[in-house]
């Protein structure tokens, strides 16, 4: 079990074992999964309910395709904890953020000034995710 | 053009601080080269065989006199005294040093340019037609769509690690000067029966080591869907792009393997999911792009009157002119590819003399061709002798586009740490060959390109005439290509046979030229022949 180094929300951390999507298909009482890269998030949306903890899995932080599992969860009204867990890099926390990552569990520690300086660097963004609460430039060029 | 407002200039901002400070976690050793590698490329920068390699954006090729002159300040400054125009419409610069990258980009944030996104696996600069909004046959100018897709793509969290690196080019009229169908996705802007203007999207396309033409993907996407769509194939790419081989990741493998009409009914089925969603910008936003793009204040009434009576401007307008839309104004092609030259290069005195040109006679405009040259859009046909004699005096005259000697290199052994063998020297041994004004004439239009590797950037697959060099048993080898073409009859070219020696290959060019004048009928170009005779002719005169 990996430490939450960063952690954006209010409520109780869970630390509930996340299982497999596989293994959580067939566990009624699971609360917490962990979805690998080739896993289709899209699986877990009939039983978001009762979800509390979802972590998505990065062995390397070059397999991007955590980015888009965490937003389908997210566009879909899960409002667990989001957890990306493995290899996270400081300058791509803010990205991960973006598509509704809300904690962070680093395999190695992360310099945490360094850190805090990515999470806050970008003070506008060019798209809307949906999913991170932030208005898009569009959005305020058009207020 | 587009103007930067408070944002975008921003955005800029904050990119050269975060390149600054990654640069200084990896001189402090904070980052290892293995880690900070996917993270400088993201910036444009390339460890090469001698040096770092810098690659700055210019998106969809358009570039104002400031941001020119500073190009070519960067080329003396930081270079050694030359930049060098790529087919993707961007600059790069071979021998730059690391600790000076921050400084570089901020120089060029200054000017509203960047180099974000120039390499990685990612959404690359965004591409389009070198003649957009100057010529006479388009439906609209392509480069408004073009900037909001630059917009949309600049740091788009979800995509910045895709399998493999994402090229998309946006075109708006029948004649494509952009090889749209050889792009991760191709949009063609289109008008539909009710009169509305749209965007037609084709993906899956691609050079490369497994070249192929992008299929249709969809006949119309509105325009206030024009972001939903893309991401909903960038999304699906994403997901279930092949990652397990880097020489199968591009889009191009997953639609050939899915088939196109399943990778269409997946985009379509999360098009529909990401329209539920508030992603898309009003259409008030691409109007306001559009007011950038409005015409410059052309003279009503101009003259369309030349006076051609020195032959070597004859010979120039003839060969590097296009029809302007306005009366009294024509399209001029700078050629980069002077005789014996290196494709693509320009001195910084050139670039700062093309820079004065553009602002003096273009309307501060220019362009980047994918062939490697610089365009002036906007030229009064009054000026045009002017613009040439200055053209002239700086050796940039050449009077040779999309001949024989308009070559699209890449840069080769002598630069890229993928090569497998020497471009440039080749180019220069066909230009030296074939050069002369009279054998261009006579050979008139031929498209030749040469990459030094399979991963194609010097687009051989698109050349009437191919040139592949690959290594054979540590000896530089050339294969010959033919009947490749990027235009709107896009075609993949086929190889001739055993490949050749850097001579032999000029040999072998030689006699394919002979074959085609022997068969010309009529104004057939060297591609409409091969396409009417086939591949035999070539290969008895070749091999025989």
């Amino acid at each position: 079990m990996v430490d939450v180094q960063f952690r954006f929300r209010e409520d109780e951390a869970v630390n509930d074992p996340a299982v497999t999507v596989d293994s959580f298909g067939e566990q009624s009482n699971a609360t917490a999964v962990r979805i690998e890269p080739g896993d289709d998030a899209r699986d877990l949306l009939p039983h978001l309910n009762r979800l509390s903890l979802v972590e998505v899995s990065f062995p390397a932080w070059t397999d991007g395709r955590g980015y888009s599992s965490a937003r389908i969860l997210r566009e879909a009204g899960y409002a667990g904890e989001l957890r990306a867990v493995g290899d996270l890099v400081i300058d791509m926390l803010s990205h991960l953020k973006r598509c509704g990552f809300d904690a962070f569990a680093p395999d190695k520690a992360l310099n945490e000034q360094d850190a805090q300086n990515a999470f806050d660097r970008w003070e506008n963004v060019y798209q809307a995710t949906g999913v991170d609460g932030r208005q898009a430039i569009w959005a305020k060029r058009h207020g | 053009m587009y103007k930067y407002d408070e944002y975008d200039q921003q955005m800029v901002d904050t990119r050269v601080a975060e390149f600054r400070d990654q640069v200084r976690r990896r001189l402090a050793g904070d980052l290892t080269e293995d880690q900070f590698k996917p993270l400088r490329l993201q910036n444009g920068l390339y460890l090469q065989l001698h040096a770092y390699m810098l690659r700055v954006a210019v998106p969809y090729g358009t570039l104002n006199s400031a941001q020119m002159t500073l190009l070519g300040d960067i080329a003396d400054k930081y270079d050694r005294g030359y930049g060098h125009f790529t087919t993707r419409q961007n600059i790069q610069y071979n021998w730059i040093k690391l600790e000076d990258t921050p400084d570089i980009l901020a120089e060029l944030a200054k000017v509203e340019m960047h180099a974000i996104q120039t390499s990685g696996n990612c959404i690359r600069n965004i591409s389009s037609d070198q003649y957009a909004g100057a010529a006479a046959e388009e439906i609209v100018d392509p480069r408004p769509y073009a900037e909001l897709l630059r917009q949309w793509s600049s740091f788009h969290p979800e995509f910045l690690v895709l399998p493999r690196k994402f090229k998309i080019a946006v075109i708006a009229s029948e004649t494509d000067r952009a090889a749209m169908r050889l792009h991760d996705i191709g949009i063609k802007m289109v008008k539909n029966d009710a009169g509305e203007i749209g965007a037609q999207f084709y993906a899956g396309g691609g050079m490369g080591r497994t070249p192929m033409i992008a299929p249709l993907i969809r006949e119309f996407v509105p325009l206030d869907q024009l972001i939903t769509y893309s991401e909903a194939c960038l999304r699906v790419y994403n997901r279930y792009g092949r990652r397990d081989n880097k020489y199968k990741a591009r889009i191009k493998i997953l639609v050939h393997e899915l088939g196109r009409d399943e990778y269409v009914r997946q985009v379509e089925e999360e098009f529909a999911h990401l329209l539920t969603q508030p992603i898309e910008p009003p259409l008030a936003e691409l109007e306001r792009i559009k007011t950038h793009f409005v015409d410059p204040g052309f003279e009503a009434g101009a003259s369309d009157d030349l006076d051609l009576t020195d032959p070597d401007f004859r010979l120039w307008v003839e060969r590097n002119t296009h029809a302007h839309k306005q009366a009294g104004y024509v399209i001029a092609t700078v050629s980069l590819k002077p005789v014996g030259g290196i494709p693509g290069d320009a001195t910084g005195e050139q670039i700062r003399l093309m820079a004065q040109l553009a602002k003096d006679y273009s309307f501060d405009e220019l362009r980047v061709t994918h062939a490697q040259n610089i365009v002036f859009p906007h030229v009064k046909k009054a000026d045009l002798y002017t613009v040439w004699q200055a053209l002239d005096a700086a050796g940039l005259s050449t009077a040779n586009l999309d001949t024989v000697g308009d070559i699209i290199a890449c840069p080769g052994l002598d630069y890229c740490a993928l090569a497998n063998a020497r471009s440039i020297p080749v180019a220069q041994k066909i230009s030296e060959r074939f050069g002369s004004a009279e054998r261009q004439a006579e050979l008139g239009e031929l498209k030749l390109k040469i990459s030094g590797c399979i991963n194609a950037c010097g687009h051989h697959h698109a050349g009437h005439i191919g040139i592949l060099g690959v290594d054979k048993k540590g000896l530089e080898n050339y294969q010959l290509l033919l009947g490749g073409s990027e235009g709107a009859d896009t075609s993949l070219g086929q190889i001739t046979g055993p490949g050749f020696t850097e001579d032999g290959v000029v040999d072998a060019i030689e006699k394919a030229t002979e074959v085609y004048l022997a068969n010309k009928q009529g104004e057939e170009r060297f591609l409409d022949t091969y396409r009417r005779i086939g591949m035999a002719p070539f290969k008895e005169a070749i091999y025989g």
